[in-house]
C-alpha cells in the first residue's frame, strides 16, 4: 500500500516536471541558421528575460568544436581559434582578444548560453566573415547567404504575382479563404518591403514577415489563390485559378490556345490546330509525334504517321457531317500526354478522341479509361489522375455504341478498359481508338480505303450523340 | 666480334617466339570454332528444391488477343516473397519460349518481387522486359494484366500491385500503358473477365 502511494507521489511529479516540456513544445522559441555549409534551426531558451542560445550547438554544424569546463570557466575550441567565458561575466575572451556581450554568460548543465542579441559580435571572431542577426524573426546569416525576393505584378486576366527569387526555394503553401500563404523555414529569404500593394482588386497587396526563424510571404484576395512553381524553382506566380474546374496537371498553366511548357523543357506546346474555341467541338488526338515514333509498325512504318493520317479521315468525315473538331497536332510535332490533357480540358470538348495504332491482330480496338478505385477530388478541384470519373459512364456508353455502327458495317471491333493516359485526365468523355491491320499486310493500316470506313462509322455514331454530348457539357 | 653462344642463343630465342605465335594463331582459331552461333539469353532461373504445387498461370495470347487460364506444376518454396518471384518466372518461362503466342524480348526478366504489407506487391522487371516489349496498348494490357492475375490468384491478400522498371517507375511500358500507378488487382481481375470473353 505504502509502495503504491509512492509509485503514484513518484508518477505524479514526474508528469508536472514533462507538461511545461509538452506545453512548450507547441510554440518554442527557434532560431533559424543559414549558412554555405547547412541551414539548420536550434532552441532558444529564456534566461533572466533575455534570450539565450548555445553557442556550440551554433558552431557543431559549421566546423571541429571541443569545449570543457574548467572551475567557473567555459573554454570552447572552434578549429583553431580558443574562447573563454567565465560565468555571469558579459566579457569573453575570443582569439586572445576581450569581447563584450549584452548580457551576462550562463553556464547550464555543461551548456554555455550565450545572448541572442550578441551573436553579430561573439561569431564574426570564431567565423572570420560577416553575420547578419534578423533578431525580431531569429533569423541568422552567416555570410552573404540571403535569397532575395522581388515581386511584380502582371496584368493579365486573371492577374498574376510574379515572385522572383535569387535562388531555388521550397515554402511550405497553405491557402486560406482569402489568403495564400508561402512559409520559408529552410530558405534565407529575405525582402526589401514588408508589404507591396498591387494595383488589382483580385490581388490586393502581399506581406512579408519574420517570425520565431521563418520567413513568410503572405498574398491577400477576395477570391482563393493558386501558386505554380517555374524557372527551377526560382519563380513562384500567384494567381487566381480559372473559374472552370478543369484540372491542371502539375507545373502546367492550362490557358486558352497554349499550355505551358512541362518543366525543364524549353519550348511551349504548339498552338491548338483549329482557331478560337467552337462551341461544341470534337478534340482528335493523333498520338506520339516528333522524336515519339509510337509502334514501328513495319520498317518503313511508324504509329505516329498512321495516327496523324487517320486524325485527318476522321476530322474530314466529321466535318462533313457538321461537327467541328479541334486537331491537337495536325503535324510531326511532339506533345506530352500532360499537355495533350490540359488542353484538350482547356477546350472543354464535347468528346476527347486519342487515336493509336498497332501491328498486332486485326481491326478496330476502342478503349475507355481504366480508372483505379475512388477520386482525389478535392472540392473544386478535380484529381488529375483521376479526372476523367465523373465522365466515364458516358465514355463506356460511346465506346460500346461506336462498336455497335462498326460492327453494322461488318468491321471487326473490340471494346475493352485500359491503363492508357491521357484518358484518365480528359474532364469530359473520352475515348481512345487503337488500329490494328485488316490483313497480314501491316502496311495496309494506313490506306485511306481501310481508314475511311472506319472513320465515317465513327463520324455518323458521333453524330447521333451530338444532342446528348451537347447536354452533357 | 659477336660471341658464336651469343648467336646461337639468339637465333634459339627467335625460333620460340615465332613457334609460340603460331601456336597462339592455332589456339585463336580453336576458340572461334567452338563459339555457338546462338546466344540464349534467357536468365536463369535460380534452382528450387522442394516438391510442384498445382498453380494457375494466367497466359496472354496475342491471336485473339486474349488470357486463358492454365494449370501447371510448378516447384515453389513456402515462403511468400520466394512463391510469387517464382509463380512469376514460370510465366516468363512461357513467354520467353520460342513457340509462345505473346514473345518477350530476349533477356526478360523478373528481378524480384516485394511484398509489402498490408497488400501491394511491387514487381521489379529489369530493363530488358521493358526496352525489348513490343508497342501497342493491347499487347501491353496483356503483359501487364497476366503477371497481375498470376500474382493475385496464386497469392492471398494482394489488393495492389506497383510494377517498376529496374527498380524506378516508368511512365509506360512501352508507350502506351500507364506504369505510373499501382494496379488494382481487382479491376485487373475484372479486365482479364472481359479479355477473356473476347469481345
Amino acid at each position: 500500500m505504502r509502495w503504491s502511494r509512492s509509485a503514484t507521489v513518484l508518477s505524479l511529479l514526474t508528469a508536472c516536471l514533462f507538461l511545461p516540456h509538452i506545453v512548450d513544445s507547441a510554440d518554442e522559441k527557434r532560431i533559424s541558421i543559414y549558412s554555405t555549409l547547412a541551414n539548420y534551426t536550434l532552441p532558444v531558451v529564456d534566461r533572466d528575460g533575455r534570450e539565450y542560445v548555445g553557442l556550440l550547438e551554433i558552431l557543431e554544424p559549421l566546423g571541429s568544436v571541443s569545449s570543457r569546463i574548467d572551475s567557473q570557466r567555459w573554454k570552447l575550441r572552434y578549429k583553431k581559434i580558443e574562447a573563454e567565458f567565465t560565468v555571469q561575466k558579459t566579457r569573453a575572451r575570443i582569439a586572445g582578444r576581450e569581447t563584450d556581450m549584452t548580457a551576462p554568460f550562463i553556464l547550464e548543465n555543461g551548456r554555455g548560453l550565450v545572448p541572442l542579441s550578441s551573436l553579430p559580435t561573439i561569431l564574426p571572431k570564431f567565423l572570420g566573415g560577416p553575420v547578419t542577426l534578423r533578431e525580431s524573426g531569429r533569423r541568422l546569416f552567416i555570410g552573404g547567404v540571403s535569397t532575395q525576393v522581388t515581386v511584380n505584378l502582371v496584368k493579365t486576366t486573371p492577374a498574376r504575382v510574379l515572385f522572383n527569387f535569387s535562388a531555388p526555394v521550397n515554402p511550405t503553401i497553405s491557402t486560406e479563404p482569402g489568403h495564400l500563404r508561402m512559409a520559408f523555414t529552410r530558405d534565407p529569404v529575405v525582402a526589401s518591403n514588408t508589404q507591396w500593394k498591387f494595383d488589382d482588386q483580385s490581388i490586393p497587396s502581399a506581406t512579408f514577415t519574420e517570425n520565431n526563424g521563418a520567413a513568410e510571404i503572405t498574398v491577400n484576395s477576395a477570391a482563393s489563390l493558386m501558386a505554380s512553381f517555374t524557372a527551377g524553382g526560382r519563380t513562384i506566380t500567384v494567381t487566381n485559378p480559372p473559374p472552370l474546374s478543369a484540372p491542371t496537371p502539375p507545373n502546367t498553366a492550362a490557358r486558352a490556345g497554349t499550355t505551358a511548357p512541362p518543366p525543364g523543357s524549353s519550348a511551349a506546346a504548339p498552338p491548338l490546330v483549329g482557331g478560337s474555341p467552337p462551341s461544341f467541338a470534337i478534340v482528335i488526338d493523333a498520338s506520339h509525334g516528333g522524336a515519339e515514333r509510337g509502334a514501328a509498325l513495319t520498317n518503313d512504318l511508324a504509329e505516329k504517321d498512321v495516327t496523324l493520317a487517320f486524325a485527318r479521315v476522321l476530322r474530314k468525315e466529321l466535318e462533313a457531317r457538321g461537327i467541328a473538331v479541334v486537331m491537337l497536332r495536325d503535324s510531326d510535332s511532339l506533345l506530352t500526354v500532360d499537355q495533350r490533357a490540359a488542353m484538350a480540358n482547356a477546350r472543354r470538348s464535347a468528346l476527347y478522341v486519342n487515336i493509336h495504332a498497332a501491328s498486332q491482330g486485326t481491326g478496330v480496338r476502342l478503349y475507355s479509361a481504366s480508372i483505379p478505385g475512388g477520386s482525389g477530388n478535392r472540392g473544386a478541384w478535380i484529381d488529375w489522375d483521376t479526372a476523367q470519373t465523373s465522365a466515364l459512364p458516358t465514355s463506356r456508353d460511346l465506346v460500346m455504341g461506336a462498336a455497335s455502327e462498326l460492327q453494322k458495317r461488318r468491321i471487326a471491333v473490340r471494346i475493352l478498359p485500359a491503363p492508357l493516359r491521357p484518358l484518365n485526365n480528359i474532364v469530359s468523355p473520352a475515348i481512345a481508338i487503337e488500329l490494328a491491320p485488316p490483313s497480314a499486310n501491316v502496311a495496309d493500316v494506313n490506306s485511306e480505303p481501310y481508314q475511311q470506313p472506319i472513320a465515317a462509322a465513327i463520324a455518323e455514331f458521333v453524330a447521333t450523340q451530338k444532342a446528348r454530348l451537347e447536354a452533357a457539357r | 666480334m659477336i660471341s658464336r653462344q651469343l648467336v646461337i642463343g639468339l637465333i634459339v630465342m627467335v625460333a620460340v617466339v615465332v613457334i609460340m605465335g603460331l601456336y597462339v594463331g592455332h589456339m585463336r582459331h580453336r576458340v572461334t570454332d567452338l563459339q555457338p552461333t546462338q546466344t540464349d539469353s534467357r536468365p536463369l532461373t535460380p534452382p528450387v528444391s522442394g516438391p510442384t504445387e498445382s498453380v494457375t498461370l494466367y497466359v496472354a495470347y496475342d491471336d485473339p488477343g486474349t488470357i486463358r487460364a492454365t494449370t501447371t506444376k510448378v516447384p515453389l518454396s513456402s515462403a511468400r516473397q520466394q512463391r510469387a518471384e517464382q509463380l512469376l518466372r514460370a510465366l516468363m518461362a512461357i513467354y520467353l519460349d520460342q513457340a509462345s503466342q505473346h514473345p518477350l524480348a530476349a533477356g526478360s526478366e523478373v528481378k524480384s518481387v516485394y511484398l509489402v504489407d498490408p497488400g501491394v506487391a511491387v514487381i521489379d522487371v529489369n530493363a530488358a522486359f521493358a526496352d525489348g516489349h513490343r508497342s501497342g496498348i493491347l499487347v501491353e494490357e496483356l503483359t501487364v494484366a497476366s503477371m497481375i492475375q498470376t500474382l493475385s490468384a496464386n497469392i492471398q491478400g494482394i489488393s495492389r500491385v506497383k510494377i517498376l522498371i529496374d527498380g524506378k517507375t516508368r511512365d509506360t511500358l512501352a508507350g502506351h500503358i500507364d506504369l505510373s500507378s499501382p494496379y488494382e488487382t481487382s479491376s485487373v481481375n475484372q479486365l482479364v473477365q472481359q479479355l477473356q470473353s473476347g469481345f
